[in-house]
């Protein structure tokens, strides 16, 4: 894996993966990747930011949780989100999200998520890196 | 799918014969080679859906089946919740009750082609379209409950439409199970703003023209004929069925060790029917449903008046509506047997063959209208349900083409502009907020839905009427 985010085929939906030197990295980049489907990332601006707090009984499905949560709280702000700071402690989640509001014009737009599901859902780690990764239903 | 492991009953329909945990057989209603382009996942996820509690006749799947979540696309299977049957968020998926809606407009492609760009420009300008899109419905958190439970029926009191539309939608524009409390704070508050919206992906609306018809007497009670123009609204319930889908798989997947499930993969997290939580989940697909028939009510509001400006002597009628992705409470016979069952239909639609009293009546000695959706540049189609699909597949019939290339490789070998060029020389006006989003969509990354609908006709599940094709599509 070449890329710190990146998307991977699967069927009529699409799988999206963080890579990082830690956890809390790999699942920033995993973030990413998801709003990376939604908008060109390097058109969004970090003007405005959103706090996340979640909690899960495991850490991958933390990952489902983390996801899914940001789907909601951008699809309520009507923003597309870029930076992530992520802490996790004991499969307890708190971020940052910055990013701003939609602007089909500026934001190259692509396709609604409607959620992160449990298929191929894995965090894991290969050579050194934390790899955080689910298939995403669009 | 290798065909060798398969025992064939006919030309177009295939059996998995019950094998280890299977509860009943697999069967498969597709042509040989159709059947030989599934993927193997769909062996697997058929064969995980016979071996849940409570199946009833067979698990099934349609000539379009794909790779999907817990459950194929293109997937059918009826619970039986006196035998401990459950229910399951995979056989739903997110978007609950995405759904194609189909209207007349009492003109024909002559007349409407002077107009046909100022149109399509029109309807793109009123109907929101593509990610992060807003209606200009505001709804209440008591406002959002009466959409919840009233579904079209909310949409037409409150004079988006005309009462005797409802007529021509499934359960007359609302099911009456719903149950609003059952949907989070969250979900509701993701629609406040969504009611009216297409969404984007696969979504779209489309100005479309009769270019073939198959079966006179049938097309004839449907009111179509050659060159009339209908308009395809294709949508589902937006973020509030998405979110009831995101909440539930973490309720059900508790429920599922509760009660000592045997599922097959973590996809198929279920809950029995008659459980607490099975019944929650219900009561929220339910008000999914009514979410996504006010979504698709609203919406034809709005292109009813903006097909009237353009057009003053249109006339936009309902010729029905139909849902993809639903749990539903049903009676069929099976063996014999009158059962009330819960059919779960996951990416395929309903298609009640002739005499049911859910058609409506002018339609009900022809069988219920079904729509079978291609490419923003193929063509489309129109069917009708049949009494042997009603039998063999409780009255369902395939929903559309199914993907043939993932989204990622549609982009790495398409771009959206040229396809919209390419379409354009072909006479297709095409308007969107997302050029990706129509490289991902390109005709290309589609299976053959000629394909795959004749093997719906061939096999009996649905009886193709006519054959329409885009004039114009806004894509999401």
């Amino acid at each position: 894996m070449k890329l710190w985010h990146e998307t991977f085929e699967h069927g009529a939906d699409i799988g999206i993966r963080g890579k990082g030197r830690t956890l809390e990295e790999a699942f920033s980049n995993g973030a990413k990747a998801l709003f990376a489907l939604m908008a060109d990332l390097s058109t969004i601006e970090p003007q405005k930011e959103i706090h996340v707090e979640c909690t899960a009984p495991d850490i991958e499905t933390l990952f489902m949780v983390w996801l899914n949560q940001l789907i909601s709280l951008a699809d309520i702000e009507k923003m597309v989100l870029s930076e992530f700071k992520v802490t996790i402690r004991n499969n307890n989640l708190t971020a940052v999200a910055r990013g701003e509001s939609i602007n089909p014009q500026k934001h190259d737009l692509g396709v609604e998520v409607k959620g992160a599901t449990f298929t191929m859902l894995r965090v894991f780690q290969e050579a050194g890196y934390f790899v955080a990764q689910c298939v995403v239903d669009v | 799918m290798e065909i060798k492991s398969l025992k064939k009953i006919n030309d177009f329909l295939w059996e998995l014969p019950p094998v280890g945990e299977m509860r009943v057989p697999g069967l498969i209603f597709a042509s040989q080679k159709l059947v030989e382009e599934m993927d193997e996942k769909v062996r697997e996820q058929i064969t995980n859906v016979a071996c849940l509690p409570g199946i009833v006749h067979a698990s099934i799947a349609m000539p379009d089946a794909h790779w999907g979540y817990g459950f194929p696309i293109g997937g059918v299977a009826a619970f039986d919740a006196e035998e401990g049957g459950i229910i399951s968020a995979g056989g739903v998926g997110f978007d609950i009750s995405c759904g194609v809606r189909t209207l007349t407009t009492g003109l024909t492609k002559d007349e409407i082609m002077p107009s046909l760009e100022r149109l399509i420009d029109k309807i793109f300008q009123v109907v929101p379209a593509g990610v992060g899109s807003e209606g200009k419905i505001r709804l209440t958190p008591a406002q959002i409950d009466d959409v919840l439970a009233g579904g079209a029926k909310w949409a037409v009191d409150k004079g988006y439409g005309l009462p005797e539309d409802l007529e021509y939608i499934e359960e007359g524009g609302y099911v009456t199970w719903a149950d609003p409390k059952q949907v989070s704070d969250l979900a509701k508050k993701r629609q406040f703003r969504e009611v009216g919206t297409l969404g984007s992906g696969n979504h779209y609306l489309e100005i479309q023209h009769v270019f073939e018809i198959y079966d006179a007497e049938a097309a004839e009670a449907l009111g179509i004929k050659k060159d009339d123009i209908l308009i395809a609204i294709h949508c589902g319930s937006r973020a509030l069925g998405h979110q009831i889908g995101t909440d539930y798989l973490v309720t059900l997947a508790q429920a599922s060790k509760k009660y000592n499930i045997p599922i097959r993969e973590r996809e198929l997290v279920c809950a029995p029917i008659n459980s607490p939580e099975g019944k929650r989940y219900f009561g929220a697909v339910g008000a999914g449903i009514n979410c996504a028939l006010a979504n698709r009510q609203v919406i034809s509001h709005l292109t009813r008046e903006a097909v009237y400006e353009i057009i003053p002597q249109a006339k936009l009628e309902m010729l029905f509506d139909v849902s993809h992705n639903t749990c539903k409470v049903e009676e069929h016979v099976v063996d014999g047997k009158k059962r009330r069952l819960y059919v779960h239909r996951k990416g395929s639609t309903r298609a009640f063959g002739p005499g049911s009293p859910e058609i409506p009546s002018r339609f009900r000695s022809i069988g219920q209208p079904v729509f079978i959706g291609g490419t923003m540049g193929t063509c489309s189609f129109i069917l009708v349900g049949t009494e042997f699909g009603t039998e063999q597949a409780f009255g369902s019939a395939c929903h559309g083409a199914g993907r043939s290339m993932s989204r990622k490789r549609a982009t790495k070998t398409w771009r959206g502009d040229t396809v919209i060029k390419d379409l354009s020389a072909k006479g297709i006006i095409i308007r969107t907020r997302s050029y990706r989003g129509v490289a991902e969509e390109a005709p290309g990354a589609y299976k053959d839905v000629v394909e795959v609908v004749n093997a719906a006709h061939q096999a009996g599940l649905a009886k193709k009427v006519a054959m329409v094709k885009p004039l114009a599509c806004i894509k999401g």
